[in-house]
């Protein structure tokens, strides 16, 4: 697993990531968490220097005290780097990505739609992936929403 | 006489090219495309929620749901991660059962598009005679499986199903007559001049748009990008396989016509290698209830592109949020490139060219006659008789016709 470790290096430089928040999850995986910092500096350095071409997906969490957005950064060679950022709930808000990958606009709509997180930068559209009327404030992916929240 | 003005329409949420419901939001000048807004999410069932209150084996069954033609991938991409999650190692046989029905499940979804762009572009016979090899595959389905769509192959740890050598030489003998026939279909697209002029030019994605909006499976690789998960990221057995990535650089829906067409003759090669070197041993690994709380990311090349599950566990028996992300919705961000500056007659088929899904389920029909209470189950082979029936008494017969023009 060389290539791996070698990303992995190259993600140290870029970043001084804490013990435990890279490591390699088994052949041509990659798990990062990334706390505090400039995250947007170090989103750009790492597909540059990662030969990142491709964001298959991005995964919006909730866990309970925070919320979570993982950027799941493919290459070519089959190589996923999981880059998972924590967003503290009182200041749900994260940068788009769609400056470097323009196919990210609807995952992050999605973000948006069902977990409530803002995402700046993003252009004006139509929403997705909830109807038009959807209530303000419902975001069904939190976890302390359920469908009788509809009814209050 | 004035200029032309913009004139906008908006095409769908139900409308002529696909069965599913999205919208296209098109602003014309005179019968030039300037601009698409495309809006889906229509079919939101908020089944990502759903599992988080279901079993991981529940899920299975709810995932397998999200789409009608490509069923098994979506079972295969989830439970794929569910494994790696629970640190099991599924059997080398159950592998191959599972490639074997993916590879199936891919001829079935490639013969459905062509039949289904050859409607778009007027050319009938061709999308009956695509739909009826289409047959051939699903009555392999439903023998190996018990199910033309939704197989429910997979369990946690392995597969349900085994193949017996007679399945085997059922499936190599319906290859025998696949062959034949996709070796025809490429004929037609590649020598028939209307079929040709109809597609060139038509719904023209560049190698870099087709990069940068993120395009996946035969929509990418019509556009020069020879990106397939099998070879890339390999799942199942795919690397123990000899197969090719098939790819096209005329960037247009002729190219991904073709890219479908050679993508099923390696299909064809790749169940004949599988069934010749499918491995002896058990079916499935005893999986636990509780998965150990991790995170997985996994993928699988359906047959629109690459599909993608993200499972996080927390140690219980419920995952505590799974991700899918299928491919239309990475392939749905090209359609508006692909339709701009180009003519409103082309939006048809250059929609359905990405090949966005949906669902063909019905196998048994309920019947309710008019004015009794009582209801009747219809199973598949009396629908069939029924419909072979109901055209003989109106004085069609398909048999005599399949026999007098098709080869063979």
């Amino acid at each position: 697993m060389d290539k791996e470790q070698d990303v992995v290096a190259k993600m140290r430089e870029i970043f001084p990531f804490p013990e435990g928040s890279i490591a390699v999850q088994r052949a041509r995986r990659i798990n990062a968490e990334f706390r505090e910092g400039d995250f947007d500096d170090l989103f750009n350095r790492t597909v540059s220097a990662g030969e990142f071409t491709m964001l298959p997906a991005i995964s919006g969490l909730d866990q309970g005290d925070c919320f979570a957005v993982i950027y799941h950064l493919a290459r070519e060679d089959g190589i996923v780097l999981n880059l998972k950022r924590i967003v503290p709930k009182e200041k749900a808000e994260v940068r788009s990505v769609t400056r470097l990958f323009p196919c990210a606009e609807l995952y992050e709509r999605e973000l948006m739609d069902m977990l409530g997180i803002a995402v700046n930068g993003l252009s004006a559209g139509r929403r997705y992936p909830l109807p038009e009327g959807w209530p303000e404030g419902q975001h069904p992916l939190r976890k302390d929403w359920n469908k009788e929240s509809l009814d209050t | 006489m004035s200029p032309l003005k913009d004139v906008d329409i908006a095409v769908g949420p139900q409308h002529p090219a696909l069965k599913e419901p999205a919208s296209f939001l098109v602003s014309l000048r005179g019968e030039t495309i300037t601009s698409v807004n495309v809006k889906v999410g229509y079919n939101h069932r908020g089944i990502e929620k759903a599992t988080e209150d279901r079993t991981y084996l529940q899920n299975l069954y709810l995932l397998e749901r999200i789409c009608g033609i490509c069923s098994h991938t979506h079972a295969t991409c989830y439970v794929q991660a569910v494994e790696e999650l629970a640190a099991l190692e599924v059997p080398r046989r159950a592998q191959y059962i599972r490639m074997l029905v993916g590879e199936l499940e891919r001829l079935h979804s490639h013969l459905l598009w062509f039949g289904v762009a050859a409607h778009e572009i007027g050319f009938d016979t061709l999308f009956m005679y695509s739909w009826r090899d289409r047959e051939l595959v699903m009555d392999l389905l439903a023998n190996i499986t018990g199910n033309r769509v939704n197989y429910s192959v997979n369990t946690i740890g392995g597969v349900r199903r085994d193949i017996s050598a007679e399945q085997a030489a059922d499936i190599l003998k319906a290859m025998d007559t696949l062959e034949e026939r996709i070796k025809y279909y490429i004929n037609v697209a590649t020598e028939e001049t209307t079929l040709i002029n109809r597609l060139s030019g038509v719904g023209v994605l560049s190698r870099e748009d087709a990069a940068s909006l993120g395009a996946v499976g035969p929509t990418a690789r019509a556009s020069g990008i020879p990106r397939d998960v099998r070879k890339d990221d390999p799942y199942c057995a795919y690397a123990e396989l000899d197969f090719k990535v098939c790819v096209s650089d005329t960037c247009d829906v002729f190219g991904r016509t073709v890219v479908r067409l050679r993508e099923l003759q390696e299909s064809c090669s790749m169940i004949r290698q599988m069934l010749a070197a499918l491995p002896e041993g058990p079916l499935t690994v005893k999986a636990p209830r509780k998965v150990p709380a991790g995170e997985a990311f996994s993928r699988y090349e359906a047959p629109r592109g690459e599909d993608v599950h993200y499972v996080r566990s927390n140690g219980t028996e419920k995952p505590d949020r799974v991700k899918v992300r299928a491919p239309t919705l990475a392939n749905i961000q090209a359609v508006s490139k692909m339709l701009e500056d180009r003519f409103l007659a082309d939006l048809p088929i250059v929609i359905a060219a990405i090949d966005p899904c949906f669902s063909c389920t019905d196998r048994m029909v309920e019947v309710r006659r008019r004015g009794a209470r009582s209801r009747e189950l219809m199973s598949w082979e009396e629908l069939r008789r029924h419909g072979i029936e109901w055209y003989r008494a109106r004085g069609v017969d398909m048999g005599t016709l399949s026999r007098k023009y098709i080869t063979r």
